[in-house]
């Protein structure tokens, strides 16, 4: 085996197209992937066309002014925001796709605000021929001014419950540049005690009614404070994982990049150093008692694995200064590489066993490595129960899904189950035995 | 009929082998001799089964009847199209081969089979960069590195141009007559009539005749204008 190996690693070593693309395509992902999630998302231009004046950029609640212009960086901050002076200025923009979007903010929208008689409305343009930039502005749209209108309600809120403690508890209040005292219901209570024992019995029960009554609206409206603050934000989330790890997006992702790096490396290598045997002649004359069918299997199972492992490695290093990833765990990333390679390679060399030839070869590698991958990454509940059945069926027959649980455990700590490690070498066990059958059958 | 070879010792003998393939048969009881240093030509039809035989003479396929003597020695073959590394030079091919056959002395026997190929000027060629015909003595020279004492090689000049067959028969012919037996199968009928001490006819996966290329001729009364019409009018008269 040893002269097989080294006269493979000879042929891939006078393969500068595949050597280079071995070593550049690890290096082009790791700095791909590192970029897109060191660094956020840049923010999306939007026209901004604002026809409020500036004078009427205040709503007032009796003493109370709000600023209503200063909700609006709520809309500003998630955008590159693009001032614009027209709205047929603002929809020149979207449809040369100089913004991805323009939001107007009519004239009107305070004095909705103030008098509260129709709901205030700002209008989105947006230019829909590419569906997925389309749902991305609304989506964009709709959370920042769903942010803006949490963060007027809070505010609106915060000078009604001033009011209700001003009621409830008594103070100044000013008005037109004049101060007033107000009683409050506690004090006028107070008083109205105070001076019912001085009364006739007949005045003493009408007062006493008074009293009960300033009691009692003092008591709920001191409740209606937090129903209130409540409704500033009606709905809290509170999240609990039930099954799986706490592993972020971001390092998931990173597992993910490894293992579809894995998964063609491996694929590509295995399957097409045995398919280039048969290409070349020369499986006949190995398999002619030079070389065991199996040996020669075994062969191109340990470079496919070698390789591949190497290149991935190279893949995290290079992610690494990226994102943080643990160097101390870096015998648990050879360890999970390694299974997870040699269960690609012994699928390799099934495929590879198949085909006639190196082109056959990478085909059906690639044909088959897309829809595994792709398959493995739907989620239980995004499609129905029985299909999710399905599809975990065809999964549990590629190394793919069981890869990704062995790299999560490695990169990010996430629990390993023993049956994943049981699952892959299950893998590498199956294929290798349907490689040799392919090989006497098609041999 | 059966080949019952024309001179003894023989290095390999084949009795009886039959081959099917589904419902076909594609050797059907045949038997072959071949003795130290001779030159034995299969020719027949397309289909007759010739590359089966030299396939199962190979160890390459399993018969379904019959059996192989060679009396422990390893067989030389040499495939219709070359078995070799492209991308690795006509010396690094050899050695690796060598490695495989598990030779002591191997770059002793990879100068030597350099020498008798004539490639020694191209040692470090690739062989993707080699001729037809050069590849071709590669092809061969790996068939011979264990040393065989029967080399069986399978339309050894197809696809060759007159002049590099020519080169490539006298390297042939050279090694037979250092007592290498040479079997070997081809459609072209004049390099059966020319280098073979003895041909056999395969027809509809039967061995039809077994002589010289002389016999041949005689079998159909001779006089005819050369091997490839006696050849013809053998088959015709048999109904092929």
């Amino acid at each position: 085996m040893r002269w097989l190996l080294l006269k493979d690693l000879t042929i891939l070593r006078r393969s500068p197209l595949l050597v280079g693309l071995l070593v550049i395509y690890p290096i082009a992902i790791s700095c791909l992937i590192g970029f897109a999630l060191s660094r956020g998302p840049d923010k999306p231009a939007v026209a901004i066309l604002n026809e409020v004046p500036a004078s009427s950029n205040e709503i007032a609640l009796g003493s109370e002014r709000i600023d209503v212009s200063q909700y609006s960086t709520e809309l500003y901050d998630a955008v590159d925001p693009v001032p614009v002076e027209s709205r047929a200025e603002a929809e020149e923009k979207v449809r040369s796709g100089a913004v991805l979007a323009a939001l107007i903010i009519p004239a009107d929208i305070t004095s909705k605000l103030q008098t509260g008689l129709s709901p205030a409305t700002v209008e989105v343009l947006y230019n829909a021929e590419d569906p997925v930039k389309a749902a991305f502005v609304q989506d964009t749209i709709k959370a920042q001014v769903q942010d803006a209108n949490l963060a007027l309600t809070q505010a609106l809120t915060g000078v009604a419950l001033d009011y209700l403690d001003l009621i409830v508890s008594g103070g100044e209040f000013d008005l037109i540049g004049q101060t007033f005292d107000v009683l409050g219901l506690e004090r006028s209570q107070e008083i109205l005690e105070a001076i019912s024992p001085r009364l006739s019995a007949a005045d003493s029960a009408e007062v006493g009614e008074v009293i009960e009554f300033a009691g009692v609206a003092g008591d709920n409206l001191a409740l209606a404070d937090n129903a209130l603050s409540s409704l500033s934000a009606p709905i809290r989330v509170e999240t609990t994982v039930v099954e799986g790890g706490r592993t972020p997006l971001s390092s998931f992702a990173v597992a993910i990049a490894i293992a579809v790096s894995l998964m063609f490396v491996t694929l590509l290598l295995a399957s097409g150093t045995l398919a280039l045997e048969r290409e070349e002649n020369a499986y006949a004359r190995l398999t002619r008692g030079l070389v065991a069918p199996s040996a020669l299997l075994t062969e191109k199972v340990v470079l496919a694995a070698v390789c591949s492992l190497a290149v991935t490695l190279l893949m995290l290093v290079g992610l690494a200064l990226f994102v943080g990833l643990e160097f101390g765990r870096a015998p648990m990333w050879i360890a999970a590489l390694a299974l997870a390679a040699a269960a690609f390679a012994a699928m390799g060399v099934a495929l590879g066993a198949l085909t006639r030839d190196v082109r056959a070869a990478s085909l059906l590698a690639f044909m088959i490595a897309l829809p595994i991958a792709f398959l493995a990454l739907v989620p239980s509940g995004a499609v129905s129960p029985g299909l999710f059945g399905a599809i975990t069926a065809v999964n549990a027959l590629f190394p793919f899904g069981p890869t990704l649980d062995a790299l999560d455990w490695a990169l990010n700590g996430a629990p390993l189950a023993l049956l994943t490690v049981a699952h892959l070498a299950a893998l590498v066990a199956a294929y290798s035995v349907v490689g040799r059958v392919a090989l006497r059958r098609f041999g | 009929m059966i080949d019952e070879g024309r001179s003894r010792p023989t290095v390999l003998e084949a009795h009886g082998l039959v081959k099917w393939f589904g419902p076909r048969a594609a050797l059907d009881g045949v038997s072959i001799a071949a003795a130290p240093g001779e030159r034995v030509a299969v020719i027949g039809p397309n289909g007759a089964g010739k590359t089966t035989l030299l396939s199962i003479l190979a160890g390459i396929q399993r018969p379904d009847a019959g059996n192989v003597e060679t009396g422990g020695q390893r067989v030389g073959w040499v495939p219709q199209q070359a078995a070799l590394y492209g991308k690795l030079t006509v010396a690094e091919n050899l050695r690796l081969f060598a490695r495989l056959e598990g030779r002591d002395d191997v770059e002793q026997v990879v100068e030597r089979m350099l020498d008798q190929a004539a490639l020694g000027d191209r040692r470090d060629d690739p062989v993707a960069e080699l001729s037809g015909g050069n590849r071709q003595r590669v092809n061969i020279a790996i068939g011979l590195l264990a040393e065989p004492r029967v080399l069986l090689l399978d339309e050894p000049s197809a696809s060759l141009d007159p002049r590099q067959r020519e080169r490539l028969w006298e390297f042939i012919l050279a090694l037979a007559e250092r007592g290498t037996a040479v079997v070997y199968a081809t459609h072209d009928l004049s390099e059966a009539d020319r280098h073979a001490n003895r041909v056999l006819v395969l027809a509809d996966a039967e061995l039809v005749f077994a002589g010289t290329p002389a016999e041949l001729e005689q079998a159909v009364g001779g006089g005819l204008r050369d091997f490839e019409t006696s050849f013809v009018s053998f088959l015709g008269q048999l109904g092929h």
